[in-house]
């Protein structure tokens, strides 16, 4: 039995966007072949990097994990094919700077040979820690995009029930069909997860949200709980507006609240998934698989063949585009993610990672671009536009102006860089690029700060210091001289007045001796570059 | 493979800024059509000379600031402050008159701020204010709708010499407008009643004028369907003009014109469509945007009735582009997350 409902609220603002999936929308996913090469990244993930657990020459079977998870955020990689581990070394990876990490290089044998994880069919008997180790182990990451590592999001403090589960099945984004195309033909796996998640959770209902204009995965998922007859899930449908998918956005439009600025879901008791993260969680669980592929969409008018294929993680980019026929004419623009939220990737040599969801290649008009931004002329269309309610256009003045304190007025960090502004104005102004670099501005304006006022600390923690062995010497001394006093038949013989001036005398002593340290060390310093400076104040 | 490099999103607005204007300018030419219907050739003449004045003097100030010459003219916002200016001014004026309002108003008004963007008063507003406050009997010759039209030759005359052809005197076809006319009528305390029976009055406003406001409504409802304007500021600068109306007229009808009246007359249309929601110079915020236009609403009425001039609106609309800053800062909208307070 399944109950499917509209949505409580609708959210602000937002945009109906042309959706252009009928690229890849229907088509069935295919296998992306065996590249020669598989490069892949220790650090797919929200958090700390995996650490490497091969060295370079071993031989490695699908599914053998590389890098194990070096903390509660972090989660492990496996070798998406088996092979050789021909070098262990920064590589690029697939990031709008095009930086290199450090990556397990595997030469493949093409046998793809695998090593799995006993599996777990019943999991209803198991111990939910004992889940979530499993995630971790399998590698289980947010594969909307976000790469969250799913361990991580499934972990709920005593002080916090959470009470619902929304399965996030909007896929909001233009261009992008990879998880239509799971719903539409791995419903099953995605329903298995979600009873795992489920159970993890002990939540008594999980809520799947789904787009407005997505019937036939809609048909597909309702037959899969109908078989499944389960009596734990809800649809809701939500309107087909970007950005729906939104985490925000989502739980505003399911429970009719809105989760707390700076806060978490959970804050509310509400936890979200991706359904590609769901079918994940069933394969490595009720499988025993972990996370080696994953479907991307692969379109644009730009690519001669548009696709939904399974790819392994670590597959170059530039393998998958000629295996999809290669670029039509001579548009080289692949964009990661989609035309809202990705970026341009600046090296198809780079591999794909968890978190690749899409690449699109756009045909030579199919987008445009922005023209040389105008000035703006206060519309107020990004106003309106807003799903979150910020004034886009003071904030980008303030931005632009570089007035950090006016920019946290305006709420720049409630900002979740959808795009809707920059897509509606009309003087064509980047205005998300403004607000990330704002952020980095304030970011890196906090940390001056606060390496400012530990500097401070650590100069009234030394002067205190100072005093202190100024007050040791100075009642040593009286000792001394009380011993002296008390010793009858000893010559020593003094007044008060000279008792008076030998303490200042000490006190005076002491403070320069701890000056002429610090000048000594100063000098120190100053002569031998080397030496990178490092307080110094353990005399 | 070269790869190009562009942030996200991806997407290129549907609109822009030189297409908004252009819609703009396409929402007025009804009005335009209608005005020179009813005031004659002398319309279309100040619309074109202040144009020519407008664009040249945007080009000159771009130059001396070093900016992008052809990209800025193209965004048709210069324009646009030509024909707004054009259609504000009376239409038997000295070509000297309209070319130094439009020069005022994108020298002094625009380019002295920073250009587009940067002014906070609504340049053809500013342009219009400036002689309205020099030259104020030259800025009340408009001619008598209904009476003899003023010909091409005359017009011609009028403008390039400042008088009529032959020596004639130009209060020969031309005379106060009709809410000056109602003002001062009023004053030496003529009813309403008696006065709306005189031919300078039509069924909804002033004879002519009501025709002029039905076609600035027309193309403010077009920009309204095409979502350029926003509801907000249209609709309360009339709601509010309309309302005090109303509550004078019924307080005391002999002395207080109706709120159709008050509509259909004067600059009230124009005002509310094309002049109050120049984007640049009003408010933004949602509530902000109720608020500005409320308070222009108020402020036409009052300038109206009890000010000094016959018509308010380029006051009010200038008073209220120098509250736009703290109206926007105290009418932030909620944002997601945070709590109503």
């Amino acid at each position: 039995m399944s109950i499917i409902e509209q949505v409580h609220q609708r959210f602000r603002g937002g945009l109906a966007l042309p959706k252009h999936k009928e690229l890849t929308r229907g088509k069935p996913i295919l296998e992306a072949p065996i590249p020669p090469e598989l490069i892949i990244p220790l650090r797919q993930h929200v958090g700390e990097s995996a650490a490497v657990t091969v060295h370079v020459g071993q031989y490695v079977r699908r599914g053998e994990q590389i890098g194990r998870a070096t903390d509660f955020l972090s989660a492990a990689v496996h070798a998406s094919s088996s092979g050789r581990i021909i070098a262990i070394e920064d590589r690029v990876t697939p990031h709008p700077s095009g930086r290199k990490e450090p990556c397990v290089v595997i030469a493949t044998d093409g046998e793809d040979a695998s090593q799995g994880l006993p599996p777990w069919p019943n999991f209803h008997s198991l111990e939910h820690s004992t889940l979530r180790n499993r995630l971790r182990q399998c590698g289980v990451v947010g594969l909307g995009g976000a790469a969250f590592p799913t361990a991580a999001k499934l972990t709920y403090s005593p002080r916090r029930s959470i009470h619902t589960l929304i399965l996030n099945a909007v896929e909001c984004e233009p261009y992008l069909t990879c998880d239509e195309s799971l719903l539409l033909e791995r419903p099953q796996e995605i329903l298995n997860g979600l009873e795992i998640m489920r159970h993890i959770l002990q939540v008594p209902t999980a809520v799947i949200a789904i787009g407005e204009n997505m019937s036939a995965s809609l048909a597909s998922l309702k037959e899969a709980i109908d078989a499944f007859s389960s009596q734990h899930v809800r649809i809701v449908v939500v309107p087909s507006l970007y950005p729906a998918g939104s985490e925000h956005q989502l739980v505003q439009m399911i429970t009719g609240q809105e989760v707390p600025s700076g806060g978490l879901p959970s804050d509310l008791g509400v936890v979200t998934q991706n359904v590609a993260t769901a079918a994940a969680v069933y394969r490595a669980v009720i499988l025993g698989e972990p996370l080696t592929s994953r479907v991307v969409t692969i379109t644009g008018q730009g690519i001669t063949q548009p696709h939904n294929l399974r790819v392994r993680i670590g597959t170059p980019i530039q393998y998958l585009l000629d295996f999809c026929g290669g670029a039509v004419g001579s548009n080289h623009l692949v964009i990661m993610g989609g035309p809202m939220m990705g970026f341009a990737l600046p090296n198809v040599a780079s591999p794909v990672v968890k978190a690749t969801n899409c690449l699109l290649m756009p045909g030579a008009d199919e987008l445009p671009g922005r023209g040389a931004a105008q000035p703006c002329i206060r519309c107020g269309f990004c106003v309106d536009a807003c799903p979150v309610g910020l004034l886009p256009q003071q904030l980008y003045w303030h931005a632009r102006a570089n007035d950090l304190e006016a920019v946290q007025e305006h709420h720049l960090f409630d900002c979740i860089e959808c795009g809707c502004c920059a897509t509606v104005c009309p003087s064509q102004i980047p205005l998300v690029q403004y607000y990330r670099q704002a952020k980095r501005e304030v970011a890196v304006h906090e940390q001056r700060r606060e390496q400012a006022t530990l500097a401070r600390e650590r100069y009234e923690h030394r002067l205190t210091r100072l005093g202190q062995q100024a007050d040791t010497n100075l009642s040593q001394l009286t000792r001394l001289a009380a011993s002296a006093l008390d010793s009858p038949g000893d010559d020593f013989d003094f007044s008060a007045d000279e008792l008076q001036t030998a303490e200042i005398t000490v006190k005076q002593a002491a403070i320069q001796a701890a000056l002429d340290r610090v000048q000594a060390k100063k000098q120190a310093t100053l002569s031998s570059p080397a030496n990178d400076g490092n307080d110094g104040e353990s005399s | 493979m070269k790869l190009s490099i562009a942030s996200a999103p991806f997407i290129r607005p549907t609109m822009q800024v030189s297409w908004v204007m252009r819609q703009v300018l396409l929402a007025l030419v009804p009005a335009i059509l209608i005005n020179t219907l009813f005031f004659g050739p002398g319309v279309i003449l100040n619309i074109l000379l202040a144009c020519l004045v407008a664009v040249s003097c945007e080009a000159i100030a771009l130059k001396l600031r070093d900016r992008p010459i052809v990209a800025t003219l193209n965004d048709s916002s210069a324009l646009l402050a030509g024909v707004l200016l054009g259609l504000a001014m009376p239409p038997l004026s000295p070509w000297w008159l309209t070319a130094l309002g439009a020069a005022f108003a994108l020298i002094v008004a625009k380019h002295l701020y920073g250009g587009l963007g940067y002014n906070p008063f609504n340049p053809a507003m500013a342009g219009y204010a400036a002689l309205l406050t020099s030259f104020p009997s030259l800025m009340k010759q408009w001619p008598t709708p209904g009476a003899e039209l003023p010909g091409v030759g005359d017009t011609l005359h009028h403008f390039i010499f400042g008088r009529l052809m032959d020596n004639r005197l130009i209060d020969l076809i031309s005379s106060a407008t009709v809410l000056d006319h109602t003002k001062s009528q009023l004053a030496l305390h003529y009813t309403w009643s008696e006065l709306s029976g005189e031919t300078l009055y039509g069924m909804l406003g002033g004879a002519g004028w009501q025709w002029v406001a039905l076609a600035y409504l027309a193309g403010g409802l077009y920009l309204l369907a095409v979502r350029i304007i926003d509801w907000r500021i249209p609709t309360t600068v009339l709601a509010a003009l309309a309302t005090l109306a109303l509550f004078f007229h019924l307080v005391d009808s002999d002395h207080y014109p109706g709120p159709i009246f008050h509509l259909f007359s004067g600059a009230a249309m124009i005002g509310a469509f094309f002049i109050a929601t120049d984007p640049v110079s009003a408010a933004t915020t949602p509530k902000g945007r109720l608020i500005y236009g409320a308070s222009i609403g108020i402020l036409i009425y009052l300038i109206r009735t009890f000010g000094g001039y016959p018509d308010g609106v380029a006051f009010a609309v200038l008073i209220l582009n120098a509250a736009v800053p703290v109206i926007d800062r105290h009418t932030q909208p909620r944002v997601y997350g945070h709590d109503r307070n």
